[in-house]
């Protein structure tokens, strides 16, 4: 065949638009992970240069001081969440928090009236001590989610006053009563849905709701009654699915063998620790952001377009890596953070009311094994 | 048997890859030649070593019988036989069986005086194959990434890899793959249909000529390919699927790694809008 101008011209377009989709790769060198038994083809596959670093944990401001000594309830005023803690650890903990969270031109005064550090005319000194509190259940409630490594304020707040990555309600259809423009939250193009067109929409639905997350009937022939899987249960699952694949920087394979998403038995461990963890995020923006909506300023960068205060999802704590700060526990130089601190006992019944009611409920749920099957009632479904 | 009319020319000495006169001869209807050896002794062995690793397994139950690559950690040396070496012989069996058949179609296009159409369109099955088992394990560093020789299991291993990245779909090379499938049979539908109803005129007309045939797709769509032009656009778009097929899951792990949507944000962050 004789070669035309045309057919040149058509093969260098060819190979230029190859070219241009080559650009678009990652032929680096790749890290593998086996998830599954040989030839399952569960495994991670991973770009060693486009790794998502875990981050880097700062240094304690000093290191942290013997316990003993008088207790911070003895030594200030109107300490509520922390007044059996020693106060040379309280100051220790204080001197941290502002650190890991305060920006750092306003340090204390961020949350405290320097003029009286006791009053709680700030409204961040107010959302400080329920995060406080939060943190608090959060490592004594939810161990079968943050297992022994535990969280600190700086796990989510990574220096910054409001963590980085949060979600709020969306503002929904733009005419209501009509399709125009009712994108229902589809195809947005972010990372909350991996870049997929999937809705996030699951956030409302499986982290501040207690909806249950579905992907498939369990009847051969579809049957919507309302509760199993529909198609747009399943657009929603499937878009909290990607989510926190793309907030723990794995892939589906993590967790589950796709010959049946639902089935424990051919699920890996991590699952029911994803289990627990979705159930501990539904605790922390129900029982903790959602009570402080009053507190928080409207017109502000806490609350959504919705007049909410922002909320957690999987990226606020993981950042892109399985797990958070590499899995390095912060807890040796926070011991305060592992749970409620029995109250200063001179000023009993003044305080602590609150912080040893909120875990005691949750640890019965906590404790029962890994749910058997996902189209079953699982423990903790409904919502707390 | 019978010498068919055509089978003067086709039963004629020559045209050998390999081995001379010494394999040029036919079995019954069968061609044998060099490489009809090499395909039943490939074909046999490998065949046998899925009986007999299937043998070693826990079940007998056809549609779950699997023998499995080797574990990860093997990289891409040999592994011992029942930890996925069973596997490596059966892969060089079925790619030595493959190889030989494409060869053994060589030589009787050879005898024929045909172009080599149909083993150049077979090669792009193999390709699909040796894409799956060799080219992609070997790019990713072990043979532990090539799919097992089980019905449900291989099939199994297709969801989990797919969703390695996420949504497949999103995948370019997945894309044009689905899309030449879909012609390829929209394809032979309207080829099939155009045939049939040429061959199948009103009682009492006589069958149509490809005048005809060509005259209904000018009315239709404005243009007619013609009738060597269909069988040509066929084997196009039948190849084209294969070969991409074949791309899409290389480019899967050796140039990608993330979600596959996520790959698209080079178009949002194209200089022009971003």
């Amino acid at each position: 065949m004789k070669r035309t101008p045309y057919t040149r011209t058509a093969l260098a377009v060819i190979s230029g638009l190859g070219l241009l989709a080559l650009g678009g790769c990652e032929p680096g060198h790749k890290q593998t992970v086996q998830y599954g038994y040989r030839g399952t083809g569960m495994n991670q596959i991973i770009d060693v240069k486009h790794m998502v670093s875990p981050g880097t944990i700062p240094d304690a401001p000093y290191p942290l001081p013997a316990d003993g000594g008088p207790k911070a309830g003895e030594t200030y005023q109107n300490v509520k969440v922390l007044s059996g803690v020693s106060t040379e650890r309280f100051n220790h903990l204080m001197a941290e928090i502002s650190q890991w969270v305060a920006p750092p031109e306003q340090g204390c005064a961020y949350c405290h009236n320097p003029e009286n550090m006791a009053s709680d005319e700030k409204y961040t000194k107010v959302v400080a001590r329920r995060m406080l509190q939060m943190t608090q259940t959060i490592n004594s409630t939810w161990s079968p989610h943050v297992q022994k490594v535990g969280v600190t304020c700086y796990t989510c707040h990574r220096g910054n006053a409001v963590p980085a990555n949060k979600w709020a309600l969306s503002a929904g259809a733009p005419h209501p009563g009509s399709i125009l423009g009712d994108r229902h939250d589809q195809n947005p193009v972010s990372a909350d849905a991996a870049y997929s067109d999937l809705p996030t929409t699951g956030f409302a639905d499986y982290l501040l709701g207690a909806k249950n997350i579905r992907v498939y009937g369990t009847t051969v022939l579809p049957k919507y009654d309302g509760k199993g899987a529909s198609v747009q249960t399943a657009e929603k699952s499937y878009g909290l699915m990607m989510h926190m694949s793309k907030a723990l920087g794995v892939n589906c394979t993590f967790c589950h063998n796709t010959q049946a998403f639902g089935a424990w038995n051919l699920s890996r461990p991590q699952r029911a620790t994803a289990w627990y963890g979705i159930r501990m995020v539904r605790d922390i923006n129900n029982t903790y952001i959602s009570s402080l909506q009053s507190v928080f300023p409207d017109n502000h960068d806490r609350k959504g377009p919705m007049g909410d205060p922002y909320k957690v999802n999987c990226t606020t704590c993981h950042q892109g890596v399985n797990k958070p700060l590499g899995g390095v526990s912060m807890m040796a130089q926070a011991p305060a953070l592992w749970g409620p601190v029995a109250p200063y006992t001179a000023h009993a019944g003044a305080a602590a009311a609150e912080p040893a009611a909120a875990p005691a409920a949750a640890p019965a749920d906590a404790a029962k094994p890994a749910p058997l099957a996902m189209n079953g009632a699982g423990p903790g479904t409904a919502a707390k | 048997m019978a010498l068919l009319s055509f089978e003067r020319k086709y039963r004629v000495r020559g045209g050998t890859l390999i081995g001379g006169d010494l394999f040029d001869f036919w079995v019954g209807p069968f061609y044998v030649g060099f490489f009809g050896v090499t395909t039943a002794i490939t074909a046999t062995l490998g065949t046998l070593l899925i009986i007999y690793a299937a043998s070693l397994g826990p079940t007998w139950n056809p549609w779950l019988i699997s023998i499995a690559p080797p574990d990860i950690s093997y990289g891409l040396a040999l592994a011992p036989l029942r930890e996925g070496g069973f596997w490596q012989v059966i892969t060089i069996c079925a790619i030595g069986a493959f190889v030989s058949w494409a060869l053994r179609e060589v030589e009787i296009c050879r005898k024929l005086g045909i172009g080599y159409h149909v083993p150049f369109a077979y090669g792009f099955a193999i390709f699909a194959y040796v894409s799956l088992e060799v080219i992609r394990p070997f790019l990713l560093g072990a043979w532990g990434f090539g799919f097992p020789y089980g019905i449900f299991s291989h099939l199994d291993w297709v969801s989990n890899t797919g969703y390695q990245y996420l949504h497949f779909h999103y995948n370019p090379a997945h894309m044009i793959a689905v899309s030449f499938f879909f012609v390829t049979g929209g394809a032979l539908a309207f080829h099939g249909a155009l045939v049939l109803s040429s061959v199948n005129p009103a009682p009492g007309e006589d069958v149509k000529s490809p005048e005809y045939e060509d005259g209904f797709f000018r009315d239709t769509i404005g243009y007619s390919v013609g009738t060597l032009g269909i069988h040509r656009l066929g084997l196009f778009l039948a190849l084209s699927a294969g070969f991409w097929s074949a791309v899409c899951i290389i480019i899967s792990g050796p140039l990608w790694t993330r979600g596959w949507p996520e790959w698209w944000s080079w178009w949002l962050n194209l200089p022009i809008w971003s």
